[in-house]
């Protein structure tokens, strides 16, 4: 298990260290900040003087070992625009990006489970192909059009919801909706094809010969089994949600991580951009590896190490 | 003897979009006393193992099954989920061929035992993880203390077919069925679980409906034969008198099918075949 996790950190790691390395050039290649921050008529001196307070005056390549030495001690540097330090910038923006994803990712779970697994218990009948119809249709819908389409008609219309903000409950609701469009779908594909094999599955066969009853049946013997593919694809739409926080964030103004990345993107805040893909990298990793302990908590055969597995 | 399973007009059909298709079985009778054992032999595809399933209503939608089994009395063809659940594993017990595929990967040994005892027999936690030991102790499990709360993975195949053996005959069955237990095993492990098989139908009254291909199997647990070729009883009758005369042609060229003492592939080509007891029975057509 430690052999695992300790592999598992340092792959997790290198791949964090090249992203974090890629972006570091990529944002580079927007322009140069001075050109957005001073006014056109700004002078020659003027400007370098500004590159030069922000650091901005070294090659590229010296400018890259000062981020590295930096980055290593979690100093991502200043945000230019918000004048404080930019990990302190990315970092504030993600508890209402985490809640916000919280709560997407769990209703999608809880929608899906339920409607996966009856789905699958009747499965290529009339409930079955109106869960799957229903499913794929809205996993299919874009979200920012859901999101302009959305306000357009419950905020601008209707006027039963407001256009933007977070402090009120009802301001949450479009934007849990938007997040929850693609994980719906996905993640009911998946629990009701992992619930079919499991039903299926000579145990669950078994155990229907021995008298018990179809709840028992379901939630007890096939779910658990069921669980290993439904835990893996909500790991990877957890991560996922990142994406859908860049929409939320400038469709709804809905303050987070998406916000402040693309703020960041279009003020040409470099440290702030390295810093919210290192903070967010994290937390992909993170993910990974709930989502690892979880497997190893569902099914005994990755826990103990199985010689073989059905 | 009191008669336990009454099966009449047996037919199982699975529906397809082109409508019903050709009926995997058409027409079975069946009549089994307590404590009798019957083996239901077959080659792949004959039904029978349809026909298994169906005595325990374990056919589902786009199976059709029509006719009448009664087992103890009771209606099972189109009975309510009730009298099904009721039935199985306390009534008729069900061994199946994959043992791993068989028991739940995820619980241990011992839960899967005890959630039975415990749901069906109404045993009390602690009861019924005694009673668990002991069965395990039953069907030959060594350490049987420590290996009720090891996985089914950290079996091998004969021990967790035991185990599968053991979950049945925990609920007590007036008639166990087994399909093809000992199909997937080699053949050292197949004679240990049909010795235990045999034991335990002697010792408990419990009457069995073995399905196996196989006709050495069938001779070793079975007094009684029936012989199913394309979803319907060819023949039926005591394994001496089936094995000695058959009177279907069918079931001749089963027999001839099977090596018995050929000691060489030539011996084989020739046609002829000899059951086990060397005699030489008949010349394949």
């Amino acid at each position: 298990m430690w052999t695992f996790l300790r592999r598992r950190l340092l792959t997790s790691g290198i791949s964090l260290v090249g992203v974090v390395v890629v972006v570091f050039f990529l944002a580079r290649i927007t322009g140069s900040p001075a050109s957005l921050y001073l006014p056109e008529s700004a002078t020659q001196e003027q400007i370098d003087q500004f590159n030069r307070l922000n650091g901005l005056d070294d090659p590229v390549l010296v400018q890259f070992w000062n981020f590295l030495v930096g980055a290593v001690r979690l100093d991502f540097g200043d945000s230019i625009w918000q004048r404080r330090p930019a990990l302190e910038v990315a970092l504030s923006a993600m508890p209402p990006t985490l809640s916000l994803a919280g709560i997407a990712l769990a209703l999608s779970i809880v929608i899906a489970l339920v409607a996966g697994s009856v789905a699958a218990l009747f499965r290529f009948r009339g409930p079955d192909r109106v869960i799957s119809v229903t499913t794929l249709t809205i996993s299919s819908i874009p979200d920012f059009w859901f999101a302009l389409v959305g306000i357009l008609v419950l905020a601008v219309n209707l006027r039963v919801l407001p256009t933007s903000g977070y402090a009120t409950p009802e301001a949450w609701i479009l934007p849990t909706a938007t997040l929850m469009l693609a994980p719906v779908g996905v993640l009911t594909q998946v629990v009701r094809g992992a619930m079919i094999d499991a039903l299926g599955a000579g145990f669950v066969q078994n155990a229907r010969a021995r008298g018990y009853g179809r709840v028992r049946l379901v939630a007890r013997h096939a779910l658990r089994n069921a669980a290993l593919p439904i835990v893996s694809v909500a790991g990877d739409r957890a991560a996922g949600m990142v994406n859908g926080s860049i929409i939320v964030g400038s469709v709804f103004a809905f303050p987070g991580i998406g916000t402040v990345i693309l703020g960041a993107v279009l003020n040409r805040d470099f440290s702030v951009i390295q810093a919210s893909v290192f903070v967010v990298g994290v937390g992909v990793i993170l993910v990974n590896i709930v989502v690892d302990a979880v497997y190893a908590l569902i099914d005994p055969r990755v826990r103990l190490g199985a010689g073989r597995s059905s | 003897m009191t008669t336990l399973l009454e099966v009449e007009d047996l037919r199982v059909e699975f529906l397809t979009d082109a409508g019903p298709a050709r009926p995997a079985v058409n027409g079975v009778d069946l009549r089994l006393g307590a404590g009798e054992t019957l083996a239901l032999l077959g080659e792949s595809g004959s039904g029978k193992s349809v026909t298994s399933r169906a005595l325990m209503g374990l056919v589902d939608f786009p199976g059709v099954v029509r006719g009448s089994i009664r087992f103890d009395g009771t209606e099972l063809v189109d009975a309510p989920d009730r009298t099904l659940r009721r039935v199985r594993g306390t009534g008729i017990g069900m061994v199946f061929q994959d043992s791993l595929d068989s028991l739940n990967p995820v619980y241990t040994v011992g839960a899967q035992l005890t959630e039975a005892l415990q749901v069906r027999m109404g045993m009390t936690r602690a009861d019924a993880r005694s009673r668990s030991v002991e069965l395990l102790e039953a069907v030959g499990i060594v350490d049987a203390e420590q290996r009720v709360d090891a996985y089914p993975h950290q079996f091998s195949g004969g021990m967790r077919q035991r185990v599968c053996i053991a979950m049945a005959v925990a609920l007590r069955p007036r008639l166990l069925i087994a399909d093809e237990p000992t199909t997937a095993l080699d053949v050292t492990v197949q004679a240990g679980i049909l010795r235990l098989l045999r034991g335990l139908t002697e010792d408990t009254g419990m009457a069995m409906v073995f399905v196996t291909h196989d006709l050495a199997v069938a001779k070793q647990v079975a007094e009684r034969v029936m012989v199913m070729f394309d979803g319907r009883a060819v023949e039926e009758g005591s394994i001496g008198n089936v094995f000695a005369a058959p009177s279907h042609p069918y079931t001749r060229r089963l027999l001839s099918a099977h090596p018995g003492r050929a000691r060489h592939w030539r011996d084989l080509t020739k046609g002829e075949a000899r059951d086990d007891d060397g005699e030489e029975t008949h010349r394949a057509g």
